[in-house]
């Protein structure tokens, strides 16, 4: 049937709707059968048991992360974080604690980042592909995987013990240190192995070495995703409790307060106070603490801690608008 | 000048790096053998290994004769960490498919932030949270006489464990060539029918170890379960019994024990136990990994 | 005849295969001497072979001696020496993640050059010589990576041209690029060859016969027939030769 069709009439004929059938030319093209309309059903399902799983993670958390504000806030405040504890650590701020993961996490940091960089450069620019390079992989890999008090237990056996550091700020943060080796040494070489290799080939036939070619290419155009990595580590470093609760953390120590020593209290070879253990000893083992210095205390440390990793994910979002190539 | 001084210096840098090449290497055996040393005098003869294993009795400052029996806190580990997994898996995966099938650009973006974040809360904070927020809920709840038992650890290492399942599940699936996508729905595939006829099984290898990092991660945490789980060495018998993990129990208990002492040794051979069974779980993980370059290769 | 590059009896193996057979070939100096031949017959791998660059692949294997100017490659202690007098164009086209005015300016920084007016004058005068200059004039410091893939092939011969080679190697350049480009720098090399030998490999036979003087055909490793363009074109003694300059196969 040709009837003429006006322009607006026209248009509706040929408008595809939203429901499973499609009218074109005033006939029908498509009808859902009862297959079709069951896939329908089962994807909506499917949708929402997956969203409600999303949800059972995120909610909780977000939830319990604001109870932990709201009972932290009275006890937060700028003289929280820059005073001592008192009486018996029941009282007062967290200041020599939050000095104490700072060396901690800073001198780990200087001992695990060279080295791993280096190894991942080692391992992504130089290694053949031989048994002995797949045994190191398996060796990272693994050492990744291994759990926080074995790593206490290798830091007393290796560090306090066998090097006879005895409990002290070195040979926690060398606990640490080795404790973040494994992932910094991975992201090194995920980072390195995003620069194509056209790249370095044109460099090698151009006359430059090896190390050459890693100095002026490589390592320039991945040292963002290297960054990134670390800057993760070093969280991870500054939360950890087990690693140091028995290589050199300590929960009471007598500390200066003021002048430019209440920044260098520790020597290398003393126990420190740390935030992580500060957390777990005050919310556990001490009596007669307000609740609201607990809860503080937990605030402060993540804080800290999604601060850290927040600028790491930060500098990967600025790091993908940023490409060269 | 500098360049000049970068070049000279070539091989002594090429001969560093290779050092730290190596360092890896050296400090899994490293970790192996000082932890072993410490534990060797208890293991060789010292300690009867079959009390060790099948004996609920622990009981290592008894007088006059010690018990080493680990079989309580073995049962204790197992039971937490099989409970989380009961919880984590499902939520996980289920995550991990929202993420990776369901939602899209900003929304992607936000999740997968907030799943990040989630997984660098450290673990004294989620002991902290099983202990004083999950705590009282329990007891409120139930009418259990304590908070902290195998219910309230579970919850937390499920919580704990949850981001790695979905991040690496989430990286499993969208290693998925979109081909097989494109062909799915070519053929009238709904989404969820693209997931659960093409994705899961192209995707199981990976799948597969994002749960075992998941059960090696809940098997090696410390802090959170010796805050969550209670102090009570014993098997337990319903959900909302205290119980104590291996970790936990070197955690709380290496402090007192006196370096050279049976009890301190003893811990390190627990410390052995635990680091045999996380390793052994890491393999695994790690060879049903290589088993999808391998059949990809082929 | 002045030779520029020999090979005497080189075979190359890569693990089991063979990738190069008992190759023996002379090329005179200032000249353009072509390389033609269908896909996996090794003609990538022998110009490997001339700058050593066949080093990076462990599991390559080589008998045999390559002479490059008068002195056996695997002679040269300072290998980076021998791989400046040597310059190499590849197929696809890579611009380095620096700016163009660097691109040109990395060989000789990397051999030592860092004064700012001899760089400068060197830049302008590869740039010229590739037929890039007048396009990039005024954006030097622009990243070398955002040229257009023929301006980034020309960048790729000029940084080739930076260390002042004897010997240059273009290895199919044209596949990847325009065909205007590719006419632009057939006529540069057209130019260049009074200044330095240069191999040419291609797989298009119509270019070898437009700019080579002497051409050399492989075949799976071996080589078929090696002489004057015009011969190789027109009376080629070998069958499996007549065939391929036909079109027949590759």
């Amino acid at each position: 049937m040709n009837e003429p069709l006006d322009a607006k009439s026209r248009e509706k004929q040929y408008q595809l709707r939203e429901e499973p059938t499609v009218r074109l030319d005033g006939r029908e093209l498509f009808t859902a059968t009862s297959v079709e309309r069951w896939k329908q059903i089962t994807e909506n399902i499917a949708w929402f048991v997956c969203l409600l799983a999303t949800l059972v993670l995120i909610v909780p958390m977000m939830a319990i992360l604001t109870y932990l504000l709201v009972q932290a806030w009275p006890a937060l405040s700028f003289s929280f974080l820059v005073e001592n504890p008192h009486n018996y650590m029941t009282a007062g701020g967290i200041w020599a604690p939050l000095v104490g993961t700072f060396w901690l996490v800073w001198i780990s940091l200087l001992i695990a980042a060279p080295v791993g960089v280096l190894a991942g450069v080692y391992l992504n620019e130089y290694a053949r592909d031989n048994w002995c390079t797949r045994i190191i992989n398996l060796a990272v890999v693994n050492l990744a995987g291994v759990p926080s008090i074995i790593h206490a237990l290798f830091g007393v056996g290796a560090f306090v013990m066998f090097a006879g550091m005895g409990r002290s700020l070195l040979a926690a943060s060398c606990t640490l240190a080795v404790m973040t080796l494994p992932v910094i040494i991975t992201s090194t070489r995920e980072a390195l192995a995003a620069v194509p290799m056209a790249f370095r080939e044109a460099c090698w036939n151009l006359g430059a070495s090896r190390w050459q070619t890693i100095r002026t290419i490589v390592l320039p155009n991945s040292i963002s995703g290297i960054l990134t990595g670390v800057i993760l580590q070093v969280s991870r470093a500054a939360g950890e409790t087990a690693p140091i609760l028995f290589t050199g953390a300590v929960f009471f120590s007598t500390l200066p307060e003021h002048g430019i020593r209440a920044f260098f209290p520790y020597g290398l070879g003393d126990r420190c106070m740390a935030l992580s253990m500060h957390l777990f000893t005050l919310s556990t083992q001490v009596r007669g603490v307000t609740p609201a210095l607990q809860y503080g205390t937990a605030v402060v440390l993540i804080g800290l801690v999604l601060a850290v990793n927040s600028l790491s994910i930060g500098l990967r979002v600025y790091l993908r608008s940023r490409k060269k190539w | 000048m500098l360049q000049l001084v970068l070049d000279r210096t070539e091989p002594a840098v090429e001969w560093l790096i290779r050092l730290c090449g190596w360092s890896a290497i050296l400090l899994v055996f490293g970790i192996f053998f000082f932890v072993f040393r410490e534990a060797l005098p208890m293991l060789s003869g010292k300690l009867n290994l079959t009390e060790f294993f099948t004996s609920p009795q622990w009981r290592p400052t008894a007088e006059p004769e010690p018990h080493y029996g680990i079989l309580a806190l073995l049962v204790g580990t197992l039971s937490v960490t099989g409970l989380a997994m009961l919880m984590a898996v499902p939520l996980g995966l289920g995550a991990a498919v929202y993420i990776s099938e369901f939602s899209s650009g900003r929304m992607r973006e936000i999740l997968k932030v907030l799943i990040e974040l989630l997984a660098a809360i450290p673990s004294v904070v989620w002991g902290f949270i099983g202990y004083m927020v999950l705590g009282p809920i329990i007891i409120r709840l139930t009418g259990a006489p304590v908070g902290v038992n195998l219910l309230n650890g579970s919850i937390i290492l499920a919580l704990m464990s949850v981001p790695i399942i979905v991040s690496v599940g989430e990286d499993a699936l969208k290693a998925v060539p979109d081909s097989y996508r494109e062909a799915a729905l070519s053929l009238g595939a709904s989404r969820w029918e693209i997931v659960y006829r093409v994705l899961f099984p192209a995707a199981k290898n990976g799948l597969l170890a994002a749960v075992l990092l998941g059960v090696g991660r809940a098997i090696g945490e410390t802090m959170a379960v010796l805050m969550a789980t209670g102090h009570a060495i014993q098997i337990p018998h319903s959900l909302l019994d205290p119980i104590r993990t291996l970790t936990a129990t070197i955690a709380a208990e290496l402090g007192e024990a006196v370096q050279g002492e049976p009890h301190y040794r003893v811990l390190f051979v627990i410390g052995l136990v635990v680091f045999v069974l996380t390793f052994i779980v890491n393999l695994t993980a790690d060879l049903v990994v290589k088993g999808i370059h391998n059949e990809r290769a082929a | 005849m002045d030779y520029a590059i020999q090979f005497d009896d080189v075979s190359v193996q890569y693990g089991g295969k063979t990738a190069l057979r008992q190759i023996t070939l002379a090329i005179p100096r200032k000249q353009i001497f072509g390389i033609i031949g269908p896909a996996n017959s090794g003609k990538t791998t022998l110009l490997k072979c001339i700058n050593r660059t066949l080093d990076f692949t462990p599991v390559a294997r080589i008998s045999g001696r390559v002479v490059v100017a008068g002195r056996d490659v695997a002679s040269f202690r300072n290998v980076y020496e021998l791989r400046r007098r040597v310059g190499m164009v590849f197929p696809l086209p890579v611009g380095l993640p620096l700016t163009i005015y660097e691109n040109v300016a990395y060989a000789p920084r990397r051999a030592g050059i860092h004064d700012r007016t001899e760089l400068d004058a060197l830049v302008e005068q590869c740039l010229r010589q590739a037929m890039l200059w007048d396009e990039v004039i005024d954006r030097l410091d622009m990243l070398g990576t955002r040229l257009s893939g023929g301006q980034q092939q020309r960048l790729t011969l000029a940084r080739a041209l930076s260390h002042r080679p004897e010997i240059l190697c273009l290895d199919e350049f044209s596949i990847a690029i325009d065909p205007v480009t590719t006419m632009k720098i057939e006529d540069v090399l057209l130019e260049l060859k009074e200044q330095m030998t240069i191999v040419l490999v291609t797989n298009l036979v119509q270019q070898a016969r437009r700019l080579a003087d002497r051409t050399a055909f492989l075949s799976d490793g071996s080589l078929i027939e090696e002489g004057e363009t015009e011969k190789i074109f027109t009376q080629p003694v070998n069958r499996l030769t007549e065939r391929y300059v036909n079109g027949e196969f590759g």
